[in-house]
């Protein structure tokens, strides 16, 4: 166990150097096919050259490499790191510069700012996840072809078929605004439930009530993924030996499925909860757009809209490395749930 | 009573081919005719008789009619807008789904907006199936280098969420002659950018698929008549272990049509003068409480592909399994 997790560990630093050089060969390609990103922040106007020409070098984008498409420009990548020295100073990713955006607001700080409402969202999100993705496999892997068994069948593929930002602006319309309008004149709903709760967007006033939809919005991302897990899990420990014991000792059914079953299904599902984790990072970009949350990923829609490719560039890097280092605990609990996988 | 069939069968077989070979020959081929029992014709046959994949096949066949002629679904030129009757609703006058915010007729921009959608995700799909069959079947064949090699880089694509990556290089790129050139220019530029970030999928299925049937009798068996590599790896291994990577395909369509649509609506897929769902949807999506069917009239087209694409990939998988038959 020790030693597996020590080679996991060192596997990590390779896999996170390989992610973060394709992401900056990604957008250097595009640089170098495109032209200087600064020009792109003055829209229709044209800078004088002496202007565009300070920007570039504040950014960091001054690199000669960046001209010539294809070259994979190691020198940036290793400054952009923070293992090469810039102008004699190291500052990149080790040192915690994560790049600054046209007004020279540091990326960190903007993520800091912007991270409270997307964790609030997560969180949201995983619980959701977690219980109504549980409870529907269970009912639906207790009884195979039975009625439950359809509903979730159907349900899942109808989740999966619809994109996100569908789902969220059909929230939005129809629970938010048709149905919250209607609460919104009743006299007898409180003002959380009608204006915070079914509120079409983020509000200061109720800072957790108006994140619940989007969250859930959120969640539905991978419901569709736990529910069909926990099904296949729970109908394949079913016909395991243990359970026709538990079942001949004389237990309950609810103690069966609950206990004895139940927690054998739920090792698949764990892991797939934590990854779900990270796909909520991608998913954030569009719920929080959509419902007006000022979290990271409206953050990232508000650089895409702008044109600011380094504030895109700096909070993508900290998202792979929250999503690298999310892998990573997964794989690691992983090892701890489950004792029938011996680790060498 | 099979028992008595097969004894009087024998009986009465004995005399005839200790004549003449010709009846046993005939009775070898009787069956045949009447049942094809391959995986490819069993599964054929079953996918027939599912109503879901055959109703799913409908719908894309249509959407795949009006992406090659659109001409024949409607008569009018999705570039004629007249701005004076901007945002009508849907059924009045000539206008069968209303007219879009610049007064366009919507039900030609919904026709119109096929290609580029469909287009985006079949090149994506041939990129992904081709170059995940090669690298899978060469990986899992040969092993050692090539494995590890492939592998690594496969960890490294799988570690960059793809919606993220292809966010971040289509921004950047947003600008450039490429993207603003032409519709087509960016409809190849999105599928390269799919592919490339799209691959690890598919290969890593080929390669456990190639594993698991490199080590089979035929494949021994052909190794000891002596066939070449490439022989071994083309005609036997891959007829073989194809199945799966086609229901990913089939799936991978409907996917890459809403990865298309969710660029698109976040700004970073096709560009304004190109005619597609996602692009109805983004150039709209300001106006979705007042006209909601502006938005929700394209978002009911995109779900139904989407939907049946990964129908007909389940009833595949399910036809194409053996073991659940």
């Amino acid at each position: 166990m020790g030693r597996y997790v020590i080679r996991r560990l060192l596997q990590f630093i390779p896999t996170v150097l390989g992610t973060l050089f394709l992401l900056h060969y990604l957008t250097s390609v595009g640089m170098q096919l495109t032209g200087n990103p600064v020009r792109a922040l003055f829209g229709d106007r044209t800078p004088s050259p002496a202007t565009v020409e300070a920007i570039t070098r504040k950014l960091g984008l001054d690199d000669p490499c960046l001209k010539s498409p294809g070259n994979p420009c190691l020198e940036l990548f290793w400054q952009r790191l923070g293992l090469a020295p810039r102008n004699g100073t190291f500052s990149g990713y080790l040192q915690g510069d994560f790049g600054t955006n046209l007004r020279f607001r540091e990326v960190t700080d903007i993520v800091s700012t912007a991270l409270p409402y997307t964790l609030k969202i997560t969180l949201i999100a995983f619980l959701v996840e977690a219980i109504i993705g549980i409870i529907a496999g269970v009912l639906a892997g207790k009884r195979s072809g039975g009625f439950m068994d359809y509903v979730v069948k159907i349900g899942t593929v109808l989740v999966i078929s619809v994109p996100v930002f569908v789902l969220g602006l059909l929230v939005q319309l129809f629970v938010s605004v048709k149905f919250g309008n209607w609460l919104r004149t009743q006299e007898w709903v409180p003002e959380v439930i009608s204006r915070g709760l079914f509120g079409a967007a983020y509000k200061i006033d109720y800072p957790f009530a108006s994140l619940v939809i989007p969250g859930v919005v959120l969640g539905l991302l991978g419901l569709a993924a736990t529910a069909r897990l926990t099904r296949t899990s729970v109908q394949e420990n079913l016909r395991a030996d243990f359970v026709r014991t538990a079942r001949a000792k004389g237990l309950t059914g609810k103690r069966v499925i609950g206990v004895h079953t139940l927690r054998n299904s739920l090792i698949p599902v764990v892991t797939n909860l934590g990854l779900s984790v990270a796909v909520y990072l991608t998913g954030a970009i569009i719920t929080e757009g959509i419902f007006n949350v000022p979290g990271v990923g409206n953050q990232i829609g508000k650089a895409i809209f702008q044109g600011e490719s380094m504030v895109l560039i700096g909070i993508t890097t900290m998202l792979v490395l929250a999503y690298l280092t999310i892998t990573l605990l997964v794989d690691l609990l992983y090892a701890v749930l489950d004792p029938r996988i011996r680790y060498e | 009573m099979s028992d008595i069939n097969a004894a009087t069968e024998t009986v009465a077989g004995a005399p005839t081919t200790s004549t003449a070979p010709a009846p046993a020959k005939d009775s070898n081929t009787a069956p045949a005719k009447e049942r094809n029992a391959s995986l490819w014709s069993d599964a054929g046959r079953e996918l027939v008789r599912n109503p879901a994949f055959m109703i799913s096949l409908g719908y894309i066949l249509l959407m795949v009619s009006m992406a090659i002629v659109p001409w024949l679904w409607t008569s009018r030129d999705p570039a004629i807008c007249d701005i004076k009757q901007s945002k009508l609703p849907p059924f009045t006058g000539d206008h069968l789904l209303g007219t879009s915010v610049n007064g366009c007729d919507y039900w030609s921009h919904i026709v119109y907006g096929v290609r580029p959608s469909l287009l985006i995700a079949l090149l994506a799909t041939i990129g992904i199936t081709f170059l995940g069959v090669t690298l899978g079947v060469l990986s899992g064949f040969f092993g050692g280098w090539v494995d590890a090699i492939v592998s690594r880089i496969a960890d490294m694509i799988y570690s960059l969420p793809y919606l993220l990556g292809a966010l971040v290089f289509l921004t950047v790129m947003r600008k450039s002659e490429l993207m603003t050139r032409s519709q087509n220019s960016q409809v190849v530029v999105i599928a390269i950018v799919l592919v490339i970030l799209g691959w690890v999928g598919v290969t890593r299925i080929m390669r456990g698929s190639v594993l698991a049937a490199k080590n089979l009798d035929f494949v021994h068996a052909a190794k000891a008549l002596g066939a070449t590599n490439s022989r071994i790896m083309f005609r036997h291994i891959l007829p073989n272990a194809i199945a799966p990577v086609i229901v990913v395909a089939t799936i991978a369509l409907g996917s890459f049509i809403a990865a298309e649509a969710t660029l698109t609506f976040l700004g970073a897929g096709l560009q304004a003068p190109a005619v597609s769902w996602g692009v109805m949807i983004a150039g709209h999506i300001q106006y979705f409480f007042e006209y909601p069917y502006l938005v929700l009239v394209p978002c009911g087209f995109l779900v139904g592909t989407v939907l049946s694409f990964i129908l007909m990939g389940d009833a595949l998988r399910d036809a194409l399994d053996p073991k659940l038959r």
